[in-house]
């Protein structure tokens, strides 16, 4: 027999789903929309889901479900990512809200008038084994790596993240999202957590600190925001009374806990932080204030071997290597030590250092080229140098010719020109090495 | 509103802000006031313009809001941003 999961656990069709810009949206009038969005969309396999409004996302995303399309969650809408990933899927189309996909493909406008006059009275189940999104991260050859997830793994994974967060005590709470509904993160834990535990999602992605502070404020109770450290830092550089909050997520680089006390204190919430990656989903769940120890998510275990740590769980359908640094103290609790030297993570994106070398390398007229990730420190985002040897070249060329190839929040800062890198006699280049030529040039 | 390409003086100051927090390798005065700040000008991500917005909330006192229905014309160039923040500055 198929295990089916309901696209939504709200006790009744009346509950309220969303809050949209125009009105409070229930259940049924959710899953009408859906309906209505389903019969509309056009024959296709795969689509891009570049709504911006959350609401319109999660019905696109439903409405996908329904025909059985896989949706695609390209990292950003830039021309170059898109058409990376476009040129590996052959029958895809894109849905938007307002800004149209920046290459050319067959694109789909969310319909004004979408809102159906007659409410669902039935609720759709989809087939736990169902392709329901792939995410992607960069691979090491230069093209993003995809991961499908199945409906029912995307289910099973925001119920045990939901249940660690202990959101069932916060019943028809508001979630409120800063983080874009396209990323790993975004989707488990606005979209699918609204769905899969009967609350009520907020359309809107408050960007700037005051956006993120009235928006909250004009949400009923209770509230939880789902939220990043570089957003709550950008937040918490505002003076005076915040909202109150009845739980605050964060997620896609540890906090630091002076941040995570003071953001306790002025929401007058309690906090916890989600360890998790985009293969994986969440994986363990902290509250930075009290412990700096990690306990897995309800059915999520690490183990480790030569090779490295290795999570499995309920939620993830085969085992998954981990790029952490992790001292586990059993299957279930650990202390995380950073990443693998090789990986970088930059507001929520991953990649290697290996990636973005081959790119740097790979450019005309690059002699040799090595990327640097400068010690990180708690003022604002730290972002990568690199070394360039390019006598024909200058900086602004070779940052135009990395834009073409990787995702802006990679790009370096600065671009030091350089005669030779310091290789050693195997042609190898030390991290001391590297580290004196980055505090050299950095004076 | 200047038409030329050239920086005028709140522009030349909010140009070098920029330089500053985000730690650019371009000069600031060479930055064309009106060349677009995402993609292909500056080449700024979402992340850069949080960082502006709070460099220019603690220096000019302007706070940026998304639900201002202008706000992407005015991150579009170094002048759109600068001539929202001469209108709008309390400091």
């Amino acid at each position: 027999m198929t295990i089916v999961y309901p696209l939504t656990r709200h006790a009744r069709l009346d509950d309220i789903f969303a809050i949209t810009a125009k009105r409070p949206v229930t259940v049924a009038s959710f899953l009408a929309d859906v309906a209505n969005l389903a019969a509309t969309l056009p024959h296709h396999r795969y689509l891009f889901n570049l709504c911006d409004d959350r609401y319109r996302f999660t019905v696109a995303f439903a409405a996908a479900l329904v025909r059985q399309q896989i949706s695609l969650m390209p990292p950003s809408n830039t021309a170059g990512v898109l058409s990376g990933i476009a040129a590996g899927y052959d029958d895809l189309y894109a849905i938007h809200d307002g800004t149209p996909p920046a290459i050319q493909m067959p694109a789909f406008a969310y319909p004004d008038h979408n809102a159906s006059v007659q409410p669902a009275t039935t609720m759709p189940s989809f087939p736990d084994a169902q392709p329901a999104v792939t995410l992607f991260t960069s691979g090491s050859t230069g093209q993003p790596a995809p991961h499908l997830k199945s409906w029912g793994s995307l289910v099973r994974s925001s119920i045990a993240a939901g249940n660690s967060l202990g959101v069932d005590r916060l019943r028809g709470a508001t979630v409120i999202g800063t983080v874009p509904q396209q990323h790993s993160y975004g989707i488990e834990s606005t979209v699918m957590l609204a769905l899969q535990h009967g609350l009520v999602l907020h359309h809107a992605r408050p960007f700037y600190p005051s956006d993120v502070i009235a928006c909250v404020e004009a949400a009923p109770a209770p509230r939880i925001i789902i939220t990043t450290p570089v957003h709550l830092r950008a937040v918490l550089t505002e003076s005076g009374q915040m909202p109150n909050a009845d739980l605050i997520v964060s997620a896609t680089a540890p906090l630091s806990p002076q941040l995570a006390i003071e953001a306790e204190k002025r929401f007058n919430a309690p906090l916890l932080e989600i360890y998790g990656c985009s293969e994986a989903g969440a994986v363990a769940v902290r509250r930075t204030v009290e412990n700096d120890e990690w306990c897995c998510i309800e059915g999520a275990a690490l183990r480790q071997d030569g090779e490295g740590t290795w999570a499995a769980g309920a939620a993830v359908e085969r085992e998954v290597m981990l790029n952490d640094v992790i001292e586990l103290h059993s299957a279930s609790r650990f202390h995380l030590h950073g990443r693998l030297a090789d990986l970088v993570n930059i507001a929520g994106k991953r990649t290697s250092l290996a990636h973005l070398n081959y790119h740097l390398n790979s450019i005309e007229g690059v002699r040799d080229g090595v990327f640097v990730m400068p010690d990180e420190n708690d003022s604002g985002t730290t972002r990568l140098m690199a070394f360039v040897v390019a006598p024909d070249l200058t900086a602004d060329t070779i940052l135009a010719a990395l834009r073409a190839r990787i995702d802006p929040a990679f790009l370096p800062r600065p671009i030091r020109m350089i005669d030779a890198l310091p290789r050693n006699v195997l042609g190898k280049l030390s991290r001391e090495a590297v580290d004196q030529l980055a505090d050299r040039k950095a004076v | 509103m200047p038409d030329s390409n050239l920086q005028s003086s709140p522009e030349n100051a909010l140009a070098e802000l920029i330089v500053t927090t985000l730690n650019l390798e371009v000069e600031p005065s060479t930055i064309d006031p009106m060349a677009p700040l995402y993609d292909e000008g500056l080449g700024l991500d979402s992340i850069d313009v949080l960082e502006i917005a709070l460099a220019v909330s603690k220096t000019y006192g302007v706070k940026l809001r998304s639900d201002d229905k202008n706000n992407v014309a005015i991150f579009t160039c170094l002048r759109s941003l600068s001539d929202y923040i001469q209108q709008h500055r309390t400091t």
